[in-house]
């Protein structure tokens, strides 16, 4: 056998080996989650090897039930952290896109003093530790009051200091994407009348409806998972917990891990949805823009 | 119309970051936040001296220096493998692509639970299979250092770090293995091809034509993931809440931000991370990094 024979042999193994263990790597864990999630607690405690659950289990099981309904019924409140999670990550959304995207395309199409520095900042102050910036923030936050009530106890400022991680992922996202719209477009359309303004409405806008899905479908997911700041502003107001909070404040404890892993299902459910329904543009989005982690 | 967008930035980020510098050089303390006079103070460098007197900060530095440097080597070799792998079509691949994005896109909250149940020593699933034969299950996130013996040597292997190392390797393999596919994919087939035709191997067409053309990106990728990593704070906090050797600066941070309530001190520790970053990333931009060429 030659070596080119031999290594053709090798490596085809190798491959169906190695897919074969990224798949167990991958898929296993959330296999295991949503398993425990339909169990009793104590039967994965008398019988751990024994994942997966039987159909009469995930027909009968309550602890969806239990884990949703509302601590005053003597559930674990995750519809409110739901309801907490869905306002925090809509208004980032919303707030991030509609400055983003006029930053985004001055930063593109306009010149003036300045410019590469401020790009270049922001790609900079991107790579800056979360944890810095969340001091003062969290300072900020704590002083600053309105009518007696610090802006920290609000569920909205989430979403404000969420923007020091969204906008610049945003403003770097759209701006390549503005780039990429070929400037005779515009040009033509100024040619046949149209101002400045109608151009970026009727042109190049509409040619962007992709690019800002992909960027609302990122900061929705990075404000849907978000930890550190839910963490340091609301922990102690149960009543603006997050998913992310709430999940990780129940498992310090005495909770069961069944009732643990369904709110891990509830948590990752929307976001892996909304990730693989929109997988494509989402992949070249990310390529593009390398959103943190 | 880029008045707004510049002045969120300034105000979100470059606005906390200079303030931090003044809060470092502050004595403020959590308990008298309301009354404190930000503008009048004795810049001192107190807090500086505190978080370095510590017996827990050399630790953290080394930890965060492990953890970084590993934790991006194995989550790039990761994505490097997984790249390669379903580089060419065949059946499933599209399925195998989406699934590989799992870990990624989980919320970190979530995967790190899973974790922690598939490792706890009562009931969790790696330590049933592995003491399905006998044996002493094993406490993963709580054992600072295990034994172990190879060739009748035996040494202790800091077990918890290894495991947030793993736990960093799998949650942002996915990250590494999107860039790398698609950096691979514009490889053109004539190239490949020929180097057959030629008579090379696969691990020589791996060696001589892939490497070469995967250079720029694995550059740009080790520097993000390098950052990022050193930056890290939810995974280790979540996951061992930065006991049994796993403490790192940024949990450390968050300790005496939110433990012990001393905010400049936290500022002061912030910097010192912000300062031993820039130092690597100077050393790694001079020295080691490859630019993309005509990219």
């Amino acid at each position: 056998m030659t070596r080119d024979q031999f290594e053709t042999r090798a490596f085809g193994v190798l491959k169906w080996l190695s897919i074969a263990f990224f798949l167990v790597i991958t898929v296993f864990p959330l296999v295991y989650m949503i398993s425990l999630s339909f169990k009793d607690i104590p039967e994965v405690v008398t019988n751990p090897a024994d994942v997966l659950p039987s159909w009469e289990q995930i027909t009968t099981s309550d602890t969806y039930q239990s884990v949703l309904r509302s601590r005053d019924e003597g559930g674990f409140g995750f519809v409110k952290f739901l309801t907490n999670s869905a306002f925090v990550s809509v208004l980032a959304v919303f707030i991030t896109v509609f400055f983003a995207i006029f930053a985004a395309y001055a930063a593109a199409r306009l010149t003036f003093r300045g410019k590469k520095a401020i790009q270049s900042g922001i790609i900079a102050i991107y790579l800056f530790p979360a944890v810095v910036t969340a001091i003062p923030l969290f300072v900020l936050f704590t002083r600053v009051r309105i009518g007696g009530v610090p802006l920290r106890s609000e569920l909205w400022s989430l979403a404000v200091v969420y923007l020091a991680q969204t906008i610049p992922l945003a403003l770097y996202m759209l701006r390549s994407h503005f780039l990429s719209v070929p400037y005779s477009l515009e040009e033509a359309g100024m040619v046949d009348g149209l101002s400045r303004t109608q151009v970026i409405w009727k042109i190049t806008f509409p040619l962007s409806a992709p690019a800002v899905a992909a960027v609302s479908l990122y900061v929705f997911m990075i404000a849907w998972n978000e930890f550190l700041f839910a963490f340091l502003f609301m922990v102690t107001q149960p009543e603006n917990w997050t998913l992310a909070l709430g999940l990780q404040q129940l498992n310090s404890t005495e909770v069961p891990a069944t009732a643990l892993m369904a709110g891990s299902v509830i948590i990752s459910l929307p976001v892996i949805i909304l990730f693989f329904a929109a997988e494509r543009f989402l992949t070249e989005g990310l390529t593009a823009g390398g959103v943190k982690g | 119309m880029t008045v707004p967008g510049a002045l969120i930035v300034g105000a979100l980020i470059i606005f906390p970051i200079l303030w931090n510098v003044v809060l470092s050089l502050q004595q403020v303390r959590l308990i008298d936040l309301q009354s404190l006079n930000f503008f009048s103070f004795d810049a001192n460098l107190d807090n500086y001296r505190r978080v370095s007197g510590v017996s827990s900060f050399w630790p953290a530095i080394r930890n965060t220096v492990v953890y970084a440097i590993s934790g991006t080597v194995l989550s790039i070799g990761l994505g490097l493998w997984a790249a390669l792998i379903v580089r060419k079509p065949f059946k499933g691949r599209a399925a195998v692509r989406g699934l590989m994005l799992f870990p990624y896109v989980v919320p970190v909250v979530a995967a790190t639970l899973v974790w922690q149940i598939m490792l706890n020593p009562t009931f969790g699933i790696i330590n049933e299979w592995l003491t399905a034969g006998g044996g002493e299950p094993i406490r993963f996130l709580s054992s600072a250092s295990y034994d172990v013996t190879i060739l009748g040597f035996t040494f202790g292997i800091p077990l918890a770090l290894t495991v947030v190392i793993l736990f960093e390797g799998w949650r942002y393999f996915p990250f590494a293995f999107l860039f790398i596919l698609a950096r691979l994919q514009a490889i053109p087939g004539e190239l490949e091809e020929a180097a057959t035709v030629d008579g090379a191997t696969i691990s020589q067409r791996f060696r001589y034509l892939i490497v070469p053309e995967l250079k720029g990106v694995l550059s740009v990728l080790i520097l993000l993931r390098f950052i990022w990593t050193f930056n890290k704070f939810d995974d280790i906090f979540l996951l061992t809440g930065g006991e049994a050797g796993t403490e790192v600066i940024t949990v450390q941070i968050i300790e005496w931000l939110n433990g012990r309530g001393e905010i400049g001190s936290a500022a002061a520790l912030g910097l010192i991370l912000a300062a031993i970053l820039s130092v690597m990333l100077f050393v790694y931009l001079k020295f080691f990094y490859q630019e993309e060429e005509a990219a």
